[in-house]
């Protein structure tokens, strides 16, 4: 029972890294990124990478994979993305659904197309059990780890934009581009920083999903929908809002799978469903603003 | 030269050139090969590709007097668009056997054409039992779910595993190897307590596994395609199932020969049962390991390639059978009955149901020479296909 509930934290938490970049670059910048699974999946790959080729420790390859996945996210920014930011949303979408598939093929061709495994050291393995009869609550040291990293992301973010000079930037650039603009701001710098962060935040996700989720290339396509699903409950409005769906979602789908295991790929689309159909919106709107 | 002798030796020179092409098409003798090149089971297409090339390098191309040419078309592993290509392939290419699949849906789709175009359909891989069954013209050389499920079923009750929960991925080969696996061990006198069935693409295995654990059975018996046995295998450890007692029992796609090494050390003692272990004692396999990793960058073979390996080797044969002369109707016949020994051991396919009888055998994988090997240390004799008894 508690297990499962744990387990269903781990798996939201790790949907929540993964989608809180979507949730950046779709509510604060207004633009519809489908080609985030796909920096996802190079953050996956870098790990892979650096631990089978060159036998990199994993923990030093999680910042990597982050600063890989921006950097790429930084320069196509400058040059694809940016032209798009003032075209209508079905162009938007066409524009990053080609580029995911790009993605996959490529990697496809790059890497093959078998899962691919890696190999954690050994302290993140095993696990630990409190408790005991119906309220055991086993914890794999795996599945602790990503919920600590992803509670202290969330910190720091929250933080980020809730409080420091760069928050107040972005959030202006956002709602009123000229007039932040004319305040001297410069949004394409605001906008190049946040969508490779955005990225980065996806390959960090894709680097320690990797263990969790399999690792191949048609993993933009696979997660795709949860994404969506996260941002699309969450409101794009904050960062609690996708936090608290993915955790909803996390949970649902693991004792959905665990309880009604005929029926469990669907309760998360049931669950979205209801959801949508209760607040539009989504769970969290921001008052005002756009 | 004047005008008119100019045309007629152009006409004659291109009706001979003509006839030297018709009479060089006549002269060939052409497989179609349909596999999942890219996509999620590209293993299987790679390691049938590997095998097939490997069979023809070592044989010759050129059998009672025709140019075999092997055409490979990638149907990435969906249903259509592998009718599609085998449409193509018989219509614009003339194929004389189509051959591949890697899976049951793709070998489905392609069985009506089979039938209608009366051409020979070799299934080197896909494994749900009513395959066969789907036109007379098919015949296979992989194995089928039943067949290696039982050897598991059998060896299970007899060494103090009494309760089992099956966890098998929701298709075809799952839900055949779930019933066979529950009847023979029932008959067996066994129980089993619950039947989990995993979505095919599911990313995580943790509920499922969670459910299993706390049933508290003797062993899990699982099946899941090759590929998404590591993943199976590491969350089996990780959620402490190894060390609460209960014992990981598999047909051999989980340990499959191509990821075993990838998985280290959780896989060793995973008892399996299957029709083709890598590790297999005969020098037929030795040599056929051995050419098939030079040829393939040390790459090992599974049981994928031995399906892809024998399927050439039926085609040749009736090839020779029949002497080049036959259409699919002789071909067929001559692919009925013939009896060899393959680099799993000795194989028959059976004439009536055109599906294959081979010895299954009960694996153990362990660290052979610092590398994992299903090792095999008890042999099924002459298997057939239990699911067409029904």
């Amino acid at each position: 029972m508690l297990t499962i509930l744990f387990d269903g934290i781990a798996y939201g938490m790790l949907l929540f890294v993964l989608a809180v970049g979507l949730a950046v670059t779709m509510g604060l910048m207004n633009f519809i990124n489908l080609a985030h699974g796909a920096f996802a999946m190079v953050g996956g790959y870098i790990t892979v990478l650096l631990m089978q080729r060159l036998g990199m420790p994993f923990l030093l390859c999680l910042p990597l994979a982050f600063a890989g996945a921006a950097l790429l996210g930084g320069v196509l920014e400058r040059t694809l993305y940016r032209p798009m930011y003032a075209r209508p949303h079905l162009d938007q979408v066409l524009f990053s659904i080609g580029l995911t598939f790009m993605a996959v093929a490529s990697m496809d061709y790059f890497m093959g197309s078998t899962q691919q495994i890696i190999q954690l050291p050994d302290w993140l393995r095993g696990r630990t059990e409190i408790g005991s009869g119906s309220w055991i609550l086993g914890m794999g040291h795996y599945r602790l780890f990503i919920v600590a990293v992803c509670a202290a992301l969330t910190l720091a973010l929250q933080y980020v934009l809730a409080r420091t000079r760069f928050g107040s930037r972005l959030r202006a650039s956002v709602d009123d581009q000229r007039v932040a603009a004319g305040l001297g701001i410069n949004v394409n710098v605001v906008f190049l920083s946040t969508f490779a962060v955005g990225s980065g935040l996806a390959g960090l996700g894709g680097a320690l999903g990797a263990e969790v989720l399999g690792l191949d290339p048609t993993f933009p396509l696979k997660f795709m929908i949860y994404f969506l699903i996260v941002v699309a409950v969450g409101g794009t409005s904050s960062i609690t809002g996708p936090l608290l769906a993915a955790l909803l979602l996390g949970i649902a789908d693991v004792a959905g799978k665990y309880y009604i295991p005929k029926l469990g790929a669907f309760i998360v689309y049931s669950l979205m469903i209801a959801i949508l159909i209760w607040r539009p919106q989504g769970l969290f709107v921001r008052k005002g603003g756009k | 030269m004047n005008k008119r002798t100019f045309i007629q030796a152009a006409v004659m020179a291109t009706v001979a050139l003509a006839g030297a092409q018709a009479l060089a098409q006549d002269n060939k003798f052409r497989i179609g090969l349909l596999l999942p090149m890219t996509g999620p089971f590209a293993s299987t297409g790679r390691q049938i590709e590997a095998a097939a090339k490997l069979y023809m390098a070592q044989n010759g191309d050129t059998v009672a007097g025709k140019k075999v040419e092997l055409i490979i078309k990638d149907d990435t592993g969906t249903p259509d668009v592998t009718k599609r290509l085998a449409q193509e392939m018989i219509v614009n290419d003339k194929v004389n056997v189509l051959a591949g699949f890697g899976l049951t849906p793709l070998a489905l789709a392609t069985a009506p054409l089979a039938t209608q175009s009366k051409t020979p359909m070799v299934v080197m891989a896909a494994a749900t039992s009513s395959i066969t069954q789907a036109s007379p013209y098919i015949v296979r050389t992989s194995f089928t779910l039943p067949q290696v499920t039982i050897g598991v079923a059998d060896w299970a009750p007899r060494n103090g595993i009494k309760k089992v929960v099956s966890l098998v991925s929701d298709y075809g080969p799952g839900i055949d190897a779930e019933r066979t696996f529950k009847d023979r061990f029932t008959f067996n006198g066994g129980t089993v307590v619950d039947a989990v069935r995993v979505p095919l693409r599911n990313p995580d295995f943790a509920p499922f596994l969670q459910k299993v654990r706390d049933a508290k059975p003797d062993a899990v018996f699982a099946f899941v395609p090759s590929g998404a046995g590591s993943a199976l295998m590491k969350q089996f450890a990780e959620r402490g199932l190894d060390k609460a007692g209960i014992k990981l029992i598999a047909t051999g796609d989980v340990t499959d020969d191509d990821i075993l090494n990838d998985m280290g050390e959780v896989a060793v003692g995973v008892v399996t049962s299957h029709h083709y272990s890598a590790a297999h004692k005969s020098p037929l396999n030795q040599k056929f390991v051995e050419a098939f990793g030079k040829a393939n960058k040390g790459l090992r073979p599974n049981f994928m390639a031995v399906g892809g390996y024998d399927g050439m080797r039926v085609i040749y044969e009736a090839l020779k059978t029949t002497k080049g002369a036959g259409g699919g109707e002789a071909l067929l016949a001559a692919m009925k009955g013939q009896v060899f020994e393959s680099p799993r051991g000795p194989i028959f396919v059976d004439a009536q149901s055109r599906d294959i009888v081979q010895n299954v055998y009960i694996r153990k994988v362990e660290k052979v020479g610092g590398q994992l090997y299903n090792v095999e240390f008890e042999t099924i004799k002459d298997v057939k296909d239990p699911g067409k008894a029904r």
